[in-house]
């Protein structure tokens, strides 16, 4: 008998402490699959962010460490500057990335900085209940837009892995979805291909994961994939913006 | 190596070098712009890593990964850049950190101007913690002082500040590096450090508080790094006061202010304390001023003063403290001790 599917090794025994239906629990298996199939555990260093994404820590089995809110880019930039043989990757969400660590993300990618970033986005500020993120819907209600995002005072979502796959030293840039069980095949194909590019030193890469979050969009998982493939995808095109030569 | 002429700026650059900096991470800002300027010339010439930010707030944080990597590193900024550092600084020092920080300081509040002053000696991040602060009072004893921050860094895992007014950092003064300070032995190894499991052997997991309760962490800081650090690191000058009727106390170009003031009035008893850490505070230096003292004159350039909160602690209500600062028209200057002087000298008398 064959083993179809197992527990990646680069994983902890920690259960995920994520909410039932979370996409956050695809994207961190999909990652330390990853890290297992180009056989880099040993010379990876995890740096997580601040909101769901700062639970990492417990379940990526690599050295790892917490930044503060927004700044994993930057602490990434210290640790691959000591380190430049090191496997050096951020798991932020779009609160963290999007929004208060614009700056960093930016100027990273604009370095082209060595490193590896798997950006989550669920148009939402999960760990803090639901807020509204730069990247909500327009119209979508949450916590702070209770009568759903208004584009004329807050503008519309930024769609940041556009806006970084124009800068030069980003090399690799791809918009993925965790929807379908296609979507999440050609997510873990993006996510070794980013790493592939720091490891071979081309550049900064960025993978960008639509996901869900059930609990704060008030759905079902089920209902929460389908509101993930009916109004984040038209919004948020799937595709790659940016790629390297092998 | 020859006594050189030097600006402190560029003596604490070259002095971090010595002391085995590995990396400098830095934003531009005056008046403290020579030394990443130096490092930008210097680091890559001796191996290490210069980068410049996009901002403090991220520099210091690049500084927060490259200490978690295990390299000695260093950033300098000045008041307004400095605050932006505080949210980084306040998570080093929970998570024990070693780093080594310069802040040149200039007036403030805010963007404030650019002429030198200490306003940055309550200068403190969110939550309970203290780190050691080191207040060089000439070129010489600002780069001895950067040569010793990486070993107290190291020893006691946490980031270690050298504070220095903007007139130490922008002066010119005579340094001789073969003075700097021994290395300290037995400093401690690094097994926490970001390399990988693969180099170590182990698995690392540095969260805000590792695998400790916070409470337990910061438990540990009070009870057992504290006082260490406290009986061991404490420095300071004094002179004159057993007979001093005053004692002036000052950091700094205070200090010197001071210094020639006191050249100046041989016939008055006055004693100086020159605190060279803010952090621990030397309080015992003020244990040793004689009967005659009638009130202690707290000198420094800013408004509202800030060490002489230190200082009334220090003399526990046995002598009143007076601050003398920036006057309407001016920073601080020698005239302003001398009128606090003979008034309170004159005000002895009738």
């Amino acid at each position: 008998m064959s083993v179809a599917y197992t527990r990646p090794k680069s994983l902890t025994n920690a259960p995920y402490t994520y909410c039932p239906g979370c996409g956050h629990g695809i994207a961190t298996t999909l990652a330390a699959a990853c890290i297992d199939e180009l056989d880099i555990q040993g010379i990876t260093i995890s740096v997580s962010s601040v909101g769901c994404g700062g639970m990492g820590p417990w379940f990526f089995d690599t050295d790892v460490i917490s930044p503060m809110h927004g700044r994993a880019p930057a602490t990434a930039t210290g640790i691959k500057r000591i380190h430049p043989d090191k496997v050096v990757w951020t798991y932020q969400g779009d609160g963290d990335l999007a929004s208060i660590g614009t700056a960093e993300i930016v100027h990273a990618a604009h370095r082209g900085e060595k490193i590896t970033v798997i950006f989550i986005n669920n148009t939402t500020y999960g760990m803090t209940g639901g807020q509204m993120a730069p990247t909500t819907l327009p119209g979508q209600k949450t916590t702070t837009s209770p009568y759903g995002r208004d584009a004329q005072s807050i503008g519309n979502p930024i769609r940041m892995a556009e806006m970084l796959a124009t800068i030069d030293g980003a090399k690799y840039v791809e918009r993925v979805s965790v929807d379908t069980p296609a979507n999440i095949r050609k997510t873990k194909k993006a996510i070794k291909r980013a790493f592939e590019c720091q490891m071979k030193g081309v550049g900064f890469s960025l993978v960008e994961i639509l996901s869900t979050c059930p609990t704060n969009w008030g759905m079902t998982p089920v209902e929460s994939m389908e509101w993930l493939r009916e109004e984040m995808i038209p919004y948020y095109p799937l595709g790659n913006f940016k790629n390297f030569q092998d | 190596m020859a006594r050189v002429l030097m600006k402190g700026n560029e003596a604490i650059a070259e002095a971090a070098l010595r002391g085995g900096a590995q990396a400098f991470f830095g934003y531009p800002i005056t008046p403290q712009n020579e030394i990443p300027e130096y490092m930008a010339r210097e680091m890559p010439k001796r191996g290490g890593v210069f980068l410049q930010s996009e901002s403090e707030l991220s520099g210091i944080n690049m500084v927060l990964g490259a200490s978690a990597s295990g390299a000695r590193v260093i950033t300098s900024s000045s008041g307004p850049g400095f605050s932006l550092m505080l949210e980084a600084i306040s998570s080093m020092a929970l998570t024990r950190l070693p780093c080594v920080l310069v802040d040149i300081v200039r007036s403030g509040p805010g963007m404030g101007d650019l002429a030198p002053a200490q306003e940055d000696y309550k200068i403190a991040g969110n939550g309970s913690y203290k780190i050691p602060v080191l207040l060089p009072g000439n070129v010489q004893e600002a780069a001895e002082m950067v040569v010793e921050a990486f070993d107290i860094a190291d020893q006691y895992g946490t980031p270690v500040l050298i504070l220095a007014d903007g007139m130490i950092g922008q002066m010119m003064e005579p340094v001789d590096f073969d003075k700097m300070p021994p290395k300290r032995k037995n400093l401690p190894d690094k097994p926490w450090r970001m390399v990988g499991i693969a180099e170590k052997g182990y698995r690392t997991q540095m969260t805000i508080h590792y695998d400790m309760k916070l409470t337990e962490s910061t438990w540990i800081f009070e009870h057992e790094v504290m006082p260490e650090i406290i009986k061991n690191e404490a420095r300071w000058e004094s002179f004159g006061l057993k007979d001093a009727e005053i004692v002036v106390t000052a950091y700094g170009t205070a200090a010197r202010m001071a210094k020639s003031i006191i050249e100046d009035m041989p016939d008055a008893k006055i004693g100086l304390i020159r605190p060279k850490t803010a952090w621990p505070f030397p309080y015992q230096a003020y244990e040793e001023i004689g009967p005659n003292c009638k009130a202690v004159v707290c000198a420094e350039m800013n408004t509202i003063g800030q060490m002489i909160d230190d200082v009334r602690i220090a003399v526990a209500g046995k002598y009143p403290v007076y601050h003398v600062g920036n006057t309407k028209e001016a920073p601080l200057e020698p005239e302003n001790i001398i009128d606090k002087i003979q008034h309170l000298l004159g005000g002895a008398k009738s």
